[in-house]
């Protein structure tokens, strides 16, 4: 049973990591960009939402507060420090978007100190109890809350004429133009998309956790990217499933009680397999650099 | 002033100036502490610029050299300051020396150092066969995987959370061994650089079909040059381990990484001096700065160093800002400062930094 | 003389260091098709880059329907009647037939116009209509050709701008691609057709401009130019 309890948990977990991988997988497919700060947009998030109980007192109110500033700092930082980098060198892109991620995290710092927040009034605490089984509440809110973005996300991509727009433009960006498409438009709905749903991701992980601290969204972050690779990077889908696939395998490894210390390891490790054996991903297209 | 500028002229000093001056440091400061007029302080503050710029040139060759991105960095150092304090620990016991023993230094040094380049030519052998970002981020999870092994595994190994204890060497002179590894360090990242597949990579950095097509080997190279890289963090780590009595896993973090980032971004990517004199500047600065900014407000530092490396990086590489930069860059506005006199470019040896295309967006 | 459509004024175009358009100048009428020959690297592509703003210029002027377009984006020029099929195609691979088409429509609004624009499509392509529902990538060189050439359609353009249409494709094919810009003509539209196939160029076009390194050469009607010593040696193999 508690073989199933960490799946459970590795569910909701995976869930959270889909949410915050789909902004990666979705910059990375569109503006050619490995978005370093995407994680820390998580933490502005909670912020947010700390501020706004401070203010509001409403947990709903909060989470819509975050989102909101989400989206506009998300594009903000496109605009002012991705933007004038476009067509320059990816590396040069890469270092600035490490550097936006810096800045936010000790910006965050000055402003709230290094003492963690306490978000009690997000936390969601009790359980379901089913024979042995035993589902938190948060768990299920996550659930709930991954599969309507999955939902929305594929639909959206598929049959909405923006969607429609970003796979073009992640396809071939000067055909996208050629067919009457603003590639900067579309980048910055990217961005407005990716950072929202990291704001949701970030509500995800306060309501099991309330502990704020300025670094709250860099190992995330970091695990969604590797997610995203897993699921083969530019593929939302895939986003999704290395998401899932991710934050089940997390899970199980922490119920190992001889394993449990090195699961940040065991996930990586993942990583570098997964590069080494099939470098596209599950779910990814294997492409050639065009010449 | 024009005689030292005529000194400094002659092709044989610019090429060997870094050389000079760092020989010349380790000799001048090297007496004064024999003298005793260099304080502890300073000697320490020695050996950390000496490690920060042994990192800086090394992660150097990989972002500014090979146009690949490291942020793993710190990670190497980490397995060299464990490998390295770890050997020097067993050696002391097992030769019965004691802890300044030169050779126990020189063989914990060179066995830190192979370790962590064991490990660069592991991670970077799948991941430069790809895309640029992968290296990265392959980088950034392997300093965490190191770092996470190193603190978990039991303590009788490397001394699980508490730390490893390392044995220390005499201070007066552990900054001149320090100083010389630095040119060690700088005489074969130079050289390589020199080579003729260095010059080749150099010249096609920006085509890696063209190069490949030219018949070189480029991730043959590539590897090559990052097994190096790696190699020199590793040693950099060994010499950190003996300037602390205890090595923690947390401090080799991707914020240690991405300082030395910092560092190389700062010096102009890929000018080896430049990365010299930034790793310097910025260790110095932080050793004084401890004591100026207090607990939060420290992270004031770390505010300016990303507004910098932002702003340096869209300066240098904004396709829009090209006509921008050739009106205002380093060698115009020195130039006018001189009064449009000759200046001396004392990178005698810059190696020309990623050239975007200006492409129309 | 007829409405002239699309005015090109002493474009020049750099690429770095290299100085890829020198100074050329042309025009295309209403109702024309216009084709420019040249080598490979004459600059025949720089040239229709520039005039749908996918690079911009460094000297010179772009006007359509005597409206300056020079610095105008290029998602703005295909509202304004002008598209571009580019060379190699560049159809999305991973999206259907369909969404390709669909995606061509982009830049209009009207929706009985998009539903209008289709039917006819699928009426002289059959098989994008037999295909719609697969993904693009995996239909043939020829079929992925119509495929350009039926999205261009679906902006409602009066102008399209056609970069080596026959590229890669068999003789037989090569014919079809060709009765299929005629069939443009036709239908009232206008073309700036780019080709190093010159002889299939010139036998449909009203009138040619040869670009050599940067350069126009020659100009006037395609048959007369036909007939030029120089052109039968450079271009067409005689």
């Amino acid at each position: 049973m508690d073989f199933i309890n960490a799946l459970i948990n590795g569910l909701s977990l995976g869930g959270t990591y889909a949410m915050i991988a789909i902004g990666y997988t979705m910059v990375y497919g569109i503006a050619k960009m490995l978005n370093f700060a995407h994680g820390d947009i998580i933490m502005v998030g909670g912020y947010a939402m700390y501020v706004t109980l401070l203010l509001v007192g409403q947990p709903i109110v909060a989470l819509i507060a975050a989102i909101v500033f989400c989206v506009i700092l998300g594009v903000c930082v496109e605009r002012f420090a991705y933007k004038p980098l476009r067509g320059a060198s990816p590396l040069a892109v890469l270092i600035t978007a490490i550097g936006v991620s810096s800045l936010l995290q000790s910006l965050a710092q000055i402003a709230f100190g290094s003492a963690p927040k306490m978000l009690m009034a997000v936390q969601i605490s009790g359980t379901v109890t089913l024979g042995s089984i035993h589902i938190a509440y948060y768990t299920i809110l996550t659930l709930a809350l991954t599969v309507v973005i999955m939902v929305a996300m594929t639909l959206f991509v598929k049959y909405s004429k923006p969607g429609r727009a970003m796979v073009a433009v992640s396809e071939d960006r000067d055909a996208a133009r050629l067919m009457g498409i603003n590639t900067n438009a579309i980048i910055a709905i990217t961005f407005a998309i990716g950072s929202a749903l990291a704001a949701v991701a970030g509500y995800c992980m306060l309501i099991k956790s309330p502990t704020l601290t300025n670094t709250l969204g860099a190992m995330p972050g970091i695990k969604a990217f590797t997610a995203a690779v897993i699921g083969g990077i530019g593929s939302i889908p895939g986003a999704m499933l290395g998401g899932i696939v991710l934050g089940v395998i997390e899970a199980i490894s922490l119920s190992i009680p001889g394993l449990a210390p090195f699961t940040d390891a065991v996930e990586f490790g993942i990583l570098i397999i997964i590069l080494l054996v099939k470098p596209a991903g599950l779910l990814g297209k294997a492409r050639r650099e065009k010449v | 002033m024009n005689r030292i500028a005529a000194f400094f002229k002659k092709p044989f000093i610019r090429r060997y100036a870094n050389y000079l001056v760092i020989g010349a440091a380790a000799l001048i400061f090297g007496l004064l502490s024999v003298t005793g007029a260099l304080s502890m302080s300073n000697q320490f503050l020695l050996e950390q610029i000496s490690i920060a710029v042994l990192l800086a040139v090394s992660l150097s060759m990989v972002v500014g050299f090979l146009g690949e991105l490291s942020l793993g960095h710190a990670g190497f150092m980490c397995v060299g300051a464990y490998l390295g304090g770890k050997i020097a620990s067993l050696l002391v016991s097992a030769m019965g020396v004691g802890e300044s023993n030169f050779l126990v230094l020189i063989l914990s040094l060179l066995i830190g150092g192979a370790v962590a380049a064991l490990f660069g030519f592991i991670i970077g052998l799948p991941a430069l066969r790809l895309r640029g970002d992968y290296l990265a981020i392959v980088t950034l999870a392997f300093g965490e995987i190191v770092r996470s092994v190193l603190m978990n595994l039991p303590s009788e190994l490397f001394g699980g959370t508490l730390g490893l204890k390392t044995p220390r060497f005499t201070r007066q002179y552990l900054f001149i061994i320090a100083l010389v590894l630095v040119l060690a360090c700088l005489a074969v990242t130079q050289n390589l650089i020199r080579s003729k597949h260095g010059r080749a990579i150099i010249s096609i950095k920006d085509n890696e079909i063209a190069a490949r097509a030219m018949g070189i080997d480029v991730t043959k190279y590539k590897l090559f040059v990052f097994t190096i890289s790696s190699f020199f963090a590793g040693v950099a780590g060994v010499l950190y381990s003996y300037t602390q009595s205890t090595v923690q896993s947390a401090t080799f973090d991707y914020n240690y990484s991405i300082e030395i980032l910092v560092m190389v971004v700062l010096g102009g990517m890929g000018s080896i001096n430049g990365s010299m004199i930034a790793a310097a500047l910025i260790t110095f600065l932080n050793v004084k700065l401890q004591s100026v900014l207090k607990g939060d407000m420290a992270v004031l530092k770390d505010v300016i160093y990303a507004l910098i490396l932002i702003l340096i990086v869209i300066y240098k590489n904004a396709p829009g800002l090209s006509a921008f930069r050739e009106k205002y860059n380093f060698k115009t506005l020195t130039a006018k400062l001189f009064k449009k006199k000759e200046t001396v470019s004392k990178n005698g040896d810059t190696v020309p930094v990623v050239q975007e295309e200006a492409k129309d967006e | 003389m007829s409405e002239v459509l699309l005015k090109v004024e002493n474009l020049n175009v750099y690429y770095g260091m290299i100085h890829a358009l020198k100074g050329i100048s042309f025009e295309v009428n209403k109702g024309e098709i216009v084709s420019l020959i040249g080598a490979n690297g004459a600059g025949k592509t720089t040239t229709l880059h520039t005039i749908t703003g996918l690079i911009h210029p460094k000297e010179g002027r772009v006007l359509y329907k005597g409206e300056e377009i020079t610095r105008t984006p290029a998602h703005k020029i295909v509202g304004m009647g002008m598209v571009h099929v580019p060379e190699g195609r560049r159809i999305f691979q991973g999206l259907s037939v369909y969404d390709n088409l669909l995606l061509g429509s982009y830049s209009r609004k009207d929706k009985n116009e998009i539903k209008e624009n289709l039917e006819k499509v699928f009426v002289q392509f059959p098989r994008l209509a037999e295909r719609r529902t697969q993904l693009a990538g995996t239909l043939s060189g020829g079929e992925q050709q119509m495929l350009a050439m039926g999205r261009a359609l679906l902006s409602s353009p009066e102008l399209i701008v056609l970069d080596e249409p026959s590229m890669g494709l068999s003789p037989l094919l090569v014919g079809e691609v060709f009765e299929i810009v005629k069939s443009f003509r036709e239908a009232g539209k206008t073309v700036l057709l780019v080709e190093q196939n010159a002889k299939k160029a010139m036998s449909i076009s009203d009138r040619a401009y040869v670009l050599e390194n940067g350069v126009i050469t020659m100009s006037g009607d395609s048959r007369e130019l036909a007939e030029d010593e120089r052109v039968r040696k450079a271009y067409l193999g005689a």
